[in-house]
């Protein structure tokens, strides 16, 4: 397959109209699932107001958060794919850069020093490109995740010592998750990385918070884990929004790497509720969303 | 655990009748500030030409449309997507906001800390959680942009919308020292050991 490099700009600027108006099936049935179990009055309420706002965002065809987020594309190429790689990545661009004028989205991207705000939802190095492989037929698997910054700001990295072991990043979770309160837009997805090198923890931590609801981490001790932490997070109280109850998470969510035998890194990225993600694949037999 | 419809600008007493737990519809007028705005007006000593004496404000930066100069759009702003954002980063500039402009209500999300409480005591003030994420519910309760000031900092400018019916919203701190937000923490925070202790091998 030769991949149409004009496609693939307007499959990239669709997909970031529609990951801000539809909000993913999984997370939909999270939400059922936190109604039922809400305790407390005011967290059922809260809950019943985000519900009401994905039908409302749904029936006006308006974006469900006023944040934009940090773009960022997550590109699966498959086998006898044919394609040029920079254009490939300025197609990206582009596509993000149309989808913010054509629809007058708001730009929630600056340089980080002189805060100048170019109206495009680029800049220097954004939006983030992370471009993997896999062996899929004539396929190219186009991910698009507007990451909302009030839970982005919900990171955080710490290099453990192996003695203090694995108790020690159980511990350093629940404790950023009572620290973040309701900053982070409560009920989340915790994203926990461990392991790898820094840089690799704290994109594990991302790749957790951005999976889909009821995906279960793929080595054994890392779900055996998530599913601790997630009962563990819900125990806290803290709910939705941070005003009380159950529904402080949807799930907390592990990924792991191999690391170094003086290492023992942990990291958390937080997910909100309005976990907005799209997804499209190419074929020969053309696009289809998800 | 009564409910208050206020027409803005509001009164001092108005405001001090307010406790935690009530609920408030917001009618008439609202601003729209967030970070760059608070940075230039407080940091960098920029004034603004509208009158925030009374008002509320909340911690936003809207998706917009430019359109042509109407009645519905007086300064050429079609509001299109309006939510918030995150109040705890505007912490430090609460007192500020208070006392040289005369604000009274802050509408946001997750809350605020200590040196708010304090400014809304000393003032009369009161924090209005709204749900962070709702924006498009939210969007229905606005009705116009009226006008905006500082709008080199797009879209962090300083907004004014007219609303209609803006709630129900919660009152989340009030200027009596109560704190919904803080009543939790405290709650968690008894909770915390327990939570660790049920963790294999975090104890």
């Amino acid at each position: 397959m030769d991949l149409d490099i004009r496609e693939f700009e307007a499959v990239c600027r669709d997909l970031y109209v529609r990951a801000l108006k539809i909000l993913p099936p999984d997370i939909k049935a999270g939400f059922a699932d936190l109604q039922r179990s809400e305790t407390s009055a005011t967290g059922r309420a809260i809950l019943d107001t985000m519900v009401e706002n994905v039908a409302v965002a749904e029936r006006t065809r308006n974006i469900l958060c006023q944040d934009t987020g940090i773009p960022i594309y997550n590109i699966v190429i498959g086998a006898d794919v044919r394609y040029d790689g920079a254009a490939l990545k300025a197609a990206i661009r582009r596509g993000c850069e149309r989808a913010t004028k054509d629809f007058s989205l708001r730009s929630s991207v600056v340089h980080p020093i002189t805060r100048t705000n170019e109206q495009t939802s680029c800049g220097i190095r954004v939006p983030i490109i992370h471009i993997d492989f896999d062996d899929r037929p004539e396929t190219v698997a186009v991910e698009m995740i507007p990451k909302g910054s009030g839970s982005e700001n919900g990171s955080f990295l710490q290099m453990l010592l192996p003695s203090d072991g694995i108790g020690a990043a159980k511990r350093f979770v629940i404790d950023r998750v009572i620290e973040l309160g309701g900053r982070v837009c409560p009920p989340t997805i915790v994203g926990v990385g461990l392991g790898g090198t820094s840089d690799l923890c704290m994109h594990l931590a991302k790749v957790a918070a951005t999976r889909p609801l009821r995906s279960v981490c793929s080595d054994p001790e890392g779900a055996r884990i998530e599913a601790e932490l997630s009962r563990a997070v819900n125990e806290l109280g803290i709910g939705p929004q941070g005003l009380g109850g159950r529904s402080t998470s949807f799930a907390v969510h592990v990924e792991l790497a191999a690391t170094h035998i003086t290492q023992n890194p942990v990291a958390v990225n937080i997910q909100c509720h309005s976990a907005r993600r799209a997804r499209a694949t190419i074929t020969p037999g053309g696009i289809a969303f998800d | 655990m009564a409910h208050h419809v206020l027409d803005m600008p509001a009164t001092e007493p108005e405001i001090r009748a307010l406790r935690i737990g009530d609920t408030v519809t917001l009618r008439r007028w609202l601003f729209g500030i967030r970070d760059a705005t608070l940075i230039h007006m407080f940091d960098r000593g920029r004034r603004t030409r509208l009158d925030l004496d009374g008002h509320a404000v909340i911690h936003t930066a809207p998706n917009v449309h430019r359109v042509p100069i109407s009645n519905e759009a007086p300064v050429g702003f079609a509001p299109f997507c309006i939510g918030t954002t995150t109040s705890m980063r505007m912490e430090r500039f609460t007192d500020a906001l208070m006392e040289r402009e005369g604000v009274r209500l802050i509408v946001g999300k997750g809350g605020m800390g200590p040196a708010t409480l304090d400014a809304f005591a000393r003032r009369g003030g009161a924090y209005l959680a709204i749900v962070g994420g709702a924006a498009a519910l939210e969007t229905t309760w606005i009705e116009t942009i009226v006008d905006v000031d500082l709008d080199d900092l797009h879209p962090e400018s300083l907004w004014q919308f007219a609303i209609r019916n803006f709630g129900p919203l919660l009152v989340g701190m009030d200027s009596h020292g109560g704190s919904l937000f803080a009543d939790v923490q405290r709650d968690v925070a008894a909770r915390r050991d327990a939570v660790i202790a049920s963790l294999e091998d975090a104890r």
